[in-house]
C-alpha cells in the first residue's frame, strides 16, 4: 500500500500552512503574561508542529509498525529522561532533614 | 549488465543514464525494492534516535540550568532577535515543504521537479545559514558569547532587574543560556550544513537520472534527516527566543 501511495500536493501545502500558523501563534502568545501557562501553551504547539511533520512530511502514518515503534521508543526514551533528571532536581531541596540535638 | 564490474550495489551502472522504462533490482541482500526501502527507513530512523538522544542530552541540560536560573534565562533570552528567530522557523518549514516535494517528484517520475525542489530546499537552507551568521554577529557585537569578553548588560526598565544585572553570578547564570544557545542553534546549524552537502551530493545524481518513481531510497531518507533538523528547530526556536518575550 505505501509503495503506491503518493500524497497530493494540496496535503503538503496543507500542512506547511499549519505549521506557518503554528509558529505564528507561539510567537504572538509568547508576547502575553500567562504566568506557568507560557511554557505550556510554547511546547504544545512545538509537540503539535512536531507532529505534523513527523507523520505527513516524515510519513509516518505510512511506514511500518517497526519503524513507528522504534521512532516512539526514540521519543519515549527522551521523555523518560527528562522526567527522572527533574525529579532529581526538583525534590532535592524539598526534604529538609532533621538535626540531631535540636 | 548485472555482469558488469561497473555495477554498483543499487543495481545500475555508474556514469550511465539510467533508463526508467527497465525494471529496477534491489540490492543482493534484499528479495523485493519494498524490503530494500523498508529497511532504508528502519535504519534511518535507528540513526535518528541516536539524533534524539544527542539532542535530548542538550534540552536535558537547558531544562536544568533554566530551572536553577529562571529570571537571568528570560532576560537573557530576551536579547535575542525574534522576527529573525520566526523568520527562519518560516524558512525552515518552507525547505521542508520543498523536501517533500522533491520526494514527491520522484514518486511521480517527474525528474525536473526532483531538480528543482532540491535547489529549493538547498537555497532555504543556505538562507537559513545566512541569517543564523547575521544573528550571531549580532552576539559577537553584543558581547554576550561567552568567554573573557563575555559582559551582559541589561536593557531594563524595571529597575530590580537592571540592579540585579550588575550581580556577578546573574551575569555567570546569563552566561549559561548564551553557552547553551551558541552550543544548540551551533550544533543545530552543523546539521543544516551536512544536510546541505547530502542535498548537494543528491543533486548531482538526480541531475544524472539516478532517481525515479521505482527507486529513491537516498531522497527520502535524506528528507527524514532535513524533516528532523527541522524538528529540532520547532522545538529550539520557542524555548531559546520566546522565553522572556513577555517579561518587556
Amino acid at each position: 500500500m505505501s509503495e503506491h501511495y503518493v500524497a497530493p500536493v494540496s496535503l503538503y501545502v496543507k500542512v506547511f500552512v499549519a505549521l506557518l500558523i503554528g509558529t505564528g501563534l507561539t510567537v504572538a502568545a509568547s508576547y502575553f503574561n500567562f504566568g506557568v501557562f507560557n511554557n505550556f501553551i510554547a511546547m504544545t504547539i512545538a509537540v503539535i508542529k512536531a507532529s505534523l511533520v513527523l507523520f505527513f512530511f516524515m510519513d509516518l502514518r505510512h511506514s511500518t509498525r517497526m519503524t513507528i515503534l522504534t521512532a516512539a521508543a526514540g521519543f519515549f526514551w527522551l521523555v523518560l529522561m527528562l522526567c527522572m533528571i527533574m525529579m532529581d532536581y526538583w525534590s532535592r531541596n524539598a526534604i529538609v532533614l532533621p538535626v540531631p540535638g535540636k | 549488465m548485472a555482469s558488469s564490474p561497473l555495477v554498483n550495489r543499487y543495481g545500475h551502472e555508474h556514469g550511465e543514464p539510467v533508463d526508467h522504462r527497465e525494471h529496477r533490482h534491489p540490492a543482493h541482500q534484499f528479495d523485493t525494492m519494498e524490503q530494500q526501502k523498508e529497511s532504508s527507513t528502519l535504519g534511518m530512523w535507528l540513526f535518528l534516535v541516536t539524533e534524539i538522544m544527542f539532542f535530548g542530552g542538550l534540552f536535558t541540560a537547558y531544562l536544568v540550568y533554566r530551572t536553577m536560573y529562571p529570571a537571568a534565562f528570560a532576560a537573557a533570552s530576551s536579547t535575542l532577535n525574534v522576527p529573525l528567530g520566526a523568520l527562519n522557523t518560516a524558512v525552515l518549514i518552507c525547505s521542508s515543504l520543498t523536501m517533500a516535494m522533491a520526494i514527491r517528484s520522484a514518486q511521480v517520475n517527474r525528474r525536473g521537479g526532483i531538480l528543482v525542489f532540491l535547489l529549493l530546499t538547498m537555497a532555504l537552507g543556505s538562507t537559513f545559514l545566512v541569517v543564523k551568521g547575521f544573528e550571531y554577529h549580532d552576539k559577537f557585537v553584543e558581547h554576550h558569547v561567552p568567554g573573557p569578553s563575555f559582559n551582559f548588560v541589561l536593557e531594563s526598565s524595571h529597575e530590580i532587574a537592571a540592579t540585579r544585572a550588575q550581580d556577578p553570578l546573574y551575569q555567570r547564570h546569563a552566561e549559561i543560556f548564551f553557552s547553551l544557545y551558541f552550543i544548540m542553534t551551533g550544533i543545530h546549524a552543523t546539521h543544516m550544513i551536512i544536510g546541505l552537502g547530502i542535498l548537494a551530493v543528491l543533486l548531482f545524481y538526480s541531475g544524472r537520472g539516478k532517481f525515479d518513481s521505482e527507486y529513491y531510497n537516498p531522497l527520502e531518507m535524506t528528507g527524514l534527516y532535513w524533516h528532523f533538523v527541522d524538528i529540532v528547530w520547532i522545538f529550539l526556536f520557542p524555548l531559546l527566543y520566546l522565553l522572556g518575550a513577555h517579561t518587556h
